[in-house]
């Protein structure tokens, strides 16, 4: 992310390589990496000294920074596919999970650390789609990382304005027999959207379930896919 | 209990959302300002963030809802179906019964 951060693993290790023959092909090899010794932005440089700054005054320590940053990765999309399929094969999960999405997911052993969350089921009425327009306000300790278009100023805007021609444009065509449901996560609560479980999947496993349920099914952008095999 | 005088709101209530107009950390979108919807659910009570994002922690909390509104209401030209709709968190000093 930060300059701080940059790696320097890849230049150094030409001991044992011949730069008699510097002009031969590099096939083969694993591209260069550009080093990451570019200007800083100023935003980059301003969080450069407020760290620094909070750690000379003993505030936090650079430990404390990495392993916040260890445990900001445990975050996947996985972790929310997971706690969905338990809910698909387990309607006693499912109705904990409505009430109290927060405690349901630690029941599976992830925390939730950043708000309460909030678990919103697709029925076959209503689809749902999740935007914070304000920012980008995310599960992040359930989810990872938001995908780029999530926190893109044009699909902040556009979910709430017209959100079935957004969803057109993911490839996914919701019927006008359908209604649309936009979530604004625009204060102190966290979404996920519980999808509908797809036909032809019964007797399928918790962990093959999980398989079908992607990154973006959990924000409404898509539904879960459909087993190898089944018709669409 | 709430800072004003009215009793919270009970899912269904039609509210209106206000356009307090203020400056600073405000988490009510200035999209909904001034529209009509009602309450859809009660998430409980949170620290004001126009106080909190100034460091002023562990002041009152605030009663905050889910509020429901039609897509037709915020969009006059929106093209959906007409059951298309949009909720949002709105903190109770923002509502007005409407």
């Amino acid at each position: 992310m930060t300059a701080d951060h940059s790696d320097h693993d890849h230049a150094h290790d030409h001991a044992d390589h011949d730069h008699a023959h510097e002009g031969h092909s590099h096939i083969g090899k694993h591209p260069t990496r550009e080093d990451n010794d570019v200007e800083l932005t100023p935003g980059e440089a301003k969080f450069l000294a407020l760290k620094s700054i909070l750690i000379e005054k003993g505030l936090i320590t650079a430990d404390e920074i990495r392993q916040r940053h260890e445990f900001n990765d445990l975050g996947t999309p996985h972790q929310g596919a997971r706690m969905i399929a338990k809910a698909w094969v387990d309607p006693a999960f499912k109705a904990r999970m409505l009430r109290d999405g927060k405690a349901a997911a630690l029941e599976l052993g992830i925390d939730v650390t950043e708000a309460d969350l909030m678990v919103i089921e697709n029925t076959p009425q209503t689809h749902n789609l999740i935007v914070c327009t304000l920012c980008s306000c995310y599960p992040r300790s359930l989810l990872g990382e938001p995908p780029a278009w999530y926190v893109s100023k044009a699909y902040r805007s556009r979910a709430v304005r017209e959100p079935r021609k957004v969803l057109r444009e993911f490839g996914l065509v919701v019927p006008e027999s359908v209604d649309v449901q936009v979530h604004d996560s625009n204060a102190d609560l966290r979404y996920i959207v519980l999808p509908l479980r797809p036909a032809g999947t019964d007797g399928m496993s918790e962990e093959q379930l999980a398989a079908l349920i992607s990154r973006d099914c959990l924000v409404g952008a898509a539904l879960p896919g459909q087993p190898s095999g089944a018709k669409a | 209990m709430p800072a004003k005088g009215h009793a919270p709101y009970a899912r269904g209530d039609r509210v209106r959302i206000l356009d307090l107009d203020k400056p600073g950390h405000v988490r009510t979108p200035i999209y909904v300002r001034n529209k009509v919807g009602v309450i859809d659910y009660y998430c409980g009570r949170f620290e004001n963030p126009e106080e909190r994002a100034y460091g002023r922690v562990g002041r009152d909390r605030i009663p905050l809802y889910r509020v429901r509104l039609n897509q037709r209401d915020l969009w006059p030209d929106y093209t959906g179906a007409e059951g298309d709709t949009l909720v949002l968190e709105i903190y109770d000093h923002w509502l007005r019964p409407a």
